[in-house]
């Protein structure tokens, strides 16, 4: 049973994955924090000792932004996009996509379910 | 892809000089008037107002020193979005 950050514990995971489940760490964080503490990639979370869990804590405390502290960095960056009302703030406002992505069809993960308009007719076959 | 860094910010010369002139207390006017929607907005434009052209009208923009780094065009929308005929 590993705890770090938080409330992390994935077990019987290979330690290159189950660190993937902190948010803000990904495959190759991973990668990089197993290196320091010089574990194998491929030791099971269970397997890990308490020499092991200390020095990935250790890791991860001094040198990883990961859950809240990320999670409010993010926010505060999308807060700063919306209250200088630059496009992108708008944009974020409106719930559509950010990045120029198309809108007459799909963006559906930014839009949500679609929503019919009622009385619209589709074009009359030629 | 970004900018070069090894370039630097774009800034219309037109503009910079506008600006140069009312930190050196040359030029009163307060509001400046441009076109240059794609000059990045740098530290000596803080405290400014601009009106940026839309292609339509002149929007009056504030610059404070959170929007250093982007374009003025950020800050004037060119589109007006009144929704779709069938919605109300």
């Amino acid at each position: 049973m590993a705890r770090i950050a938080g409330v992390d514990l994935p077990k019987n995971k290979r330690g290159e994955i189950g660190l993937t489940y902190i948010y803000g760490i990904g495959r190759s964080t991973a990668r990089y924090i197993l290196d320091k503490a010089n574990i194998n990639y491929d030791k099971k979370v269970n397997d890990w000792d308490d020499d092991d869990l200390n020095q990935i804590r250790s890791i991860i405390t001094n040198e990883v932004k990961v859950e809240g502290a990320l999670r409010s960095e993010v926010q505060m960056n999308i807060k700063r996009l919306l209250d200088i009302a630059c496009y992108r703030g708008l944009r974020h406002r409106k719930g559509l996509p950010v990045r120029g992505q198309r809108t007459r069809t799909n963006s559906r993960t930014r839009k949500g379910k679609r929503k019919t308009v009622a009385g619209k007719k589709k074009a009359p076959k030629k | 892809m970004g900018r070069s860094i090894k370039k630097g910010p774009y800034v219309d010369v037109k503009l910079d000089k506008k600006v140069l002139n009312i930190n050196e207390g040359k030029n009163k006017k307060s509001v400046i008037k441009t076109w240059s929607r794609r000059s990045t907005i740098t530290p000596d434009f803080v405290g400014h107002t601009f009106a940026v052209h839309n292609g339509n009208k002149f929007i009056p923009v504030y610059v404070t020193e959170f929007m250093v780094g982007h374009k003025l065009g950020e800050f004037a929308p060119t589109r007006n979005f009144r929704g779709h005929s069938g919605s109300k």
